[in-house]
């Protein structure tokens, strides 16, 4: 008797060893998994973060040597300004930081200190502040890439002078700016409006952000409506036979083709055969569309056999027609399962790379998009061109733009929780 | 004798290869109710859903046979299924209100066909039949809310309230008390006795009792035949047929 209490005692001791063995091993998997996760998140996030802000030197412009008299300005339209030739009087005015400088070198080095788009900078403020200016007025003009990557402590000073490309006496004029208190860091606000640039200092993602918005935006407009209705036609009205049990397959096999090839596609027919303007975000969109489609079908028509048969009864018991009782009582139940596939689809849209670079929107685009028909670049594809730069400014930015893209992939993966956990239907 | 409502001929149901009724004919008086029992799977599920003709929906069922409904044939190419099923409601086995509000369950069946013009008119048609199912008193103070919210017993009487708002003549009830505990049982068969004033009423159950309550006359199905149809009292006290008198007293189902 007391022996097979003892049997049953190691036996249930042996079955709970397991159990905690087990836990152990999906506790290890999980921790694994998720310390790749804070590794990526941690390297992406500490090379990135410095992007957000840059550096700008304070340089007092003195107008009167520009004009006689400085409330004149607030007569000059914005084209007169434009006509101001400026270029020699902006580099004196950065000359006054160091008056005792003489040699045409030296100036030269310290003209280098500063973007390569001092003037306009300097007319930019001119022009917003035309009406109110003052006799010398302090500017904060932006640094050039290699004194902001000094200023941020990313550029290693203690290397020999040529294997550099800021010299030394640059290096001294930034280190005397500092001394005085006329160096400082802002939000990198042009870095989020502005196009990209060849200067790294000057190049933003506002472009590539505007760009992947369009694309966004086509995929959603054809691939939603597309989507939802082919999966309504295929769960609820489509008769089942070999037709459509072929055509489901295909469904399923169009979600696993590789994104490039549809990249190919749409080189061959939508820029080729139908002459789309290549680079847009249209012709983006629309090549993403057909990625995104199986993805958003497969999803729907999940959610809508999801939807209990009583309720089509239901419906149908009260005289409405087959249509009316998809319409009005399937199709809203099935809703919010649909709207998170489509918007899990739009996220995979947004991190697509591959087809865009077949279709040609790899292009380096300076301008900001204004309609989806404008030539554009994309975030992922921005984050292709600029991590093959050299320039320590687009490594930084490189990172900094897939903290965005990951930001709005998490924002959309958000929205899709929560559109589920508000509008489920509760039973 | 009452006036005779639903007439079946020599019905039979093919689901793809397998027959599921042979040669059934029986007719259903008005303003009765009818009651169908047998064990399960033999046929009187299918037989109600070709009344109303539900089983259209199944793609492999196949229907002969002739149905009238106050002398015109439901199968003929020029009924409409909708209309016909206007003036056939059903109450299934599992309460299945739509996930909308107690409001919006009653009122859609008479929007969509535009029995009502106007809000108030619609409003006048939601409270008579959930009045007429004997559950305003219960829901009048929350009207809008979830349909999916009630009780059981509530939710089926609900449903009873769709199926009368677009008023029909007859209402076919496919178990409708089977997954409901016996309070809200009882409940739903003193609502019959008082909803066949106004409807015809067919009534599938699996309790011998509850069909001796309810009816008047009373089928008897077994393996897809239609064994034996009589007055209630009839069936239950003097069976004509053995395998009636086996099942009613329990030998077997």
């Amino acid at each position: 008797m007391t022996d097979r209490i003892e049997q049953r005692i190691n036996s249930l001791n042996k079955r709970l060893n397991s159990e905690k063995r087990f836990r152990i091993y999906c506790i290890g998997a999980m921790s694994f998994a998720l310390a790749w996760v804070l590794i990526l998140f941690l390297n992406i996030f500490s090379s990135g973060y410095s992007a957000f802000y840059r550096t700008v030197i304070q340089v007092d412009v003195p107008f009167l040597n520009l004009i006689e008299d400085t409330t004149q300005f607030s007569e000059m339209s914005s084209e007169d300004i434009n006509n101001l030739s400026m270029y020699s009087f902006s580099k004196k005015a950065i000359y006054r930081l160091f008056p005792d400088i003489e040699e045409k070198k030296d100036k030269k080095m310290l003209i280098r200190l500063f973007s390569i788009e001092f003037e306009q900078e300097i007319r930019e403020f001119l022009k917003s502040n035309k009406s109110n200016i003052n006799e010398t007025e302090t500017i904060y003009l932006t640094a050039s890439d290699d004194v902001d990557q000094v200023n941020k402590g990313n550029y290693p000073r203690d290397l020999d002078e040529d294997k550099r490309r800021i010299k030394d006496i640059q290096l001294l004029f930034f280190d005397d700016l500092v001394d005085r208190g006329l160096v400082s860091y802002e939000f990198n606000l042009p870095f989020l409006m502005r196009g990209d640039s060849r200067e790294p200092e000057l190049a933003g993602v506002g472009g590539s952000i505007v760009g992947s918005l369009f694309t966004i935006l086509v995929v959603l407009i054809l691939s939603f409506p597309i989507g939802i209705f082919a999966a309504i036609y295929l769960e609820e009205f489509a008769p089942k036979n070999k037709v459509t049990d072929f055509i489901e397959i295909n469904i399923n096999n169009l979600a696993a083709v590789p994104s490039i090839v549809f990249g190919l596609l749409g080189l061959g027919i939508i820029l080729n055969t139908f002459g789309l303007p290549r680079s847009t975000p249209l012709v983006g969109g629309i090549v993403l569309s057909l990625m995104t489609l199986p993805t958003i079908i497969i999803a729907t028509r999940a959610s809508l056999r999801a939807v209990p048969p009583s309720i089509r009864e239901g419906a149908l018991a009260v005289g409405a027609t087959k249509m009316q009782a998809v319409m009005h009582h399937v199709v809203p139940v099935a809703m919010p399962g649909a709207l998170t596939g489509t918007i899990i689809g739009l996220a995979q849209a947004l991190g697509e790379t591959a087809p865009l670079l077949l279709i040609g929107m790899v292009a380096f685009v300076v301008d900001v998009p204004q309609t989806p028909l404008d030539a554009s670049a994309s975030l992922p594809v921005q984050v292709y061109l600029w991590s093959e730069s050299a320039e320590r400014g687009y490594v930084e930015k490189t990172s900094a733009t897939i903290m965005m893209l990951l930001g709005f992939l998490i924002l959309m993966n958000l929205a899709a929780v929560l559109i589920r956990r508000k509008f489920e239907t509760k039973w | 004798m009452k006036s005779i409502k639903i007439k079946a001929d020599n019905l039979n149901v093919y689901y793809g290869e397998k027959q599921a009724l042979f040669d059934v004919s029986m007719y259903m008086e008005e303003k009765q109710v009818t009651a169908l029992i047998g064990p399960s799977g033999c046929g009187k599920s299918t037989f109600i859903r070709c009344l109303n003709r539900m089983n259209d929906v199944i793609d492999i069922c196949k229907v002969q046979g002739k149905i009238e409904i106050d002398g015109n044939d439901i199968y003929a190419p020029d009924m409409q299924v909708e209309q016909l099923r206007e003036r056939v409601g059903m109450v299934f086995q599992k309460p299945n209100p739509f996930p909308k509000s107690i409001f919006e369950n009653v009122a859609y069946g008479p929007r969509i066909h535009g029995i009502a013009e106007h809000k108030s008119d619609l409003e006048e048609i939601v409270v008579t039949s959930l009045k007429k199912a004997a559950l305003f008193d219960e829901v009048k103070d929350r009207l809008y809310d979830a349909g999916t919210g009630l009780s059981g017993g509530q939710q089926q009487r609900l449903c009873i309230a769709r199926a009368i708002s677009v008023n029909p003549d007859i209402i076919l009830m496919d178990e409708p008390c089977s997954a409901l505990d016996p309070i809200a049982t009882a409940r739903i068969e003193e609502l019959m006795g008082d909803l066949k004033t106004e409807y015809t009423i067919i009534i599938v159950t699996h309790s011998m009792q509850q069909a001796a309550r309810v009816s008047s006359r009373t089928g008897f199905f077994h393996l897809g035949k239609l064994v034996e149809v009589d007055k209630t009292e009839t069936i239950f006290s003097n069976p004509s047929d053995q395998r009636t008198q086996d099942y009613i007293t329990g030998r077997f189902g």
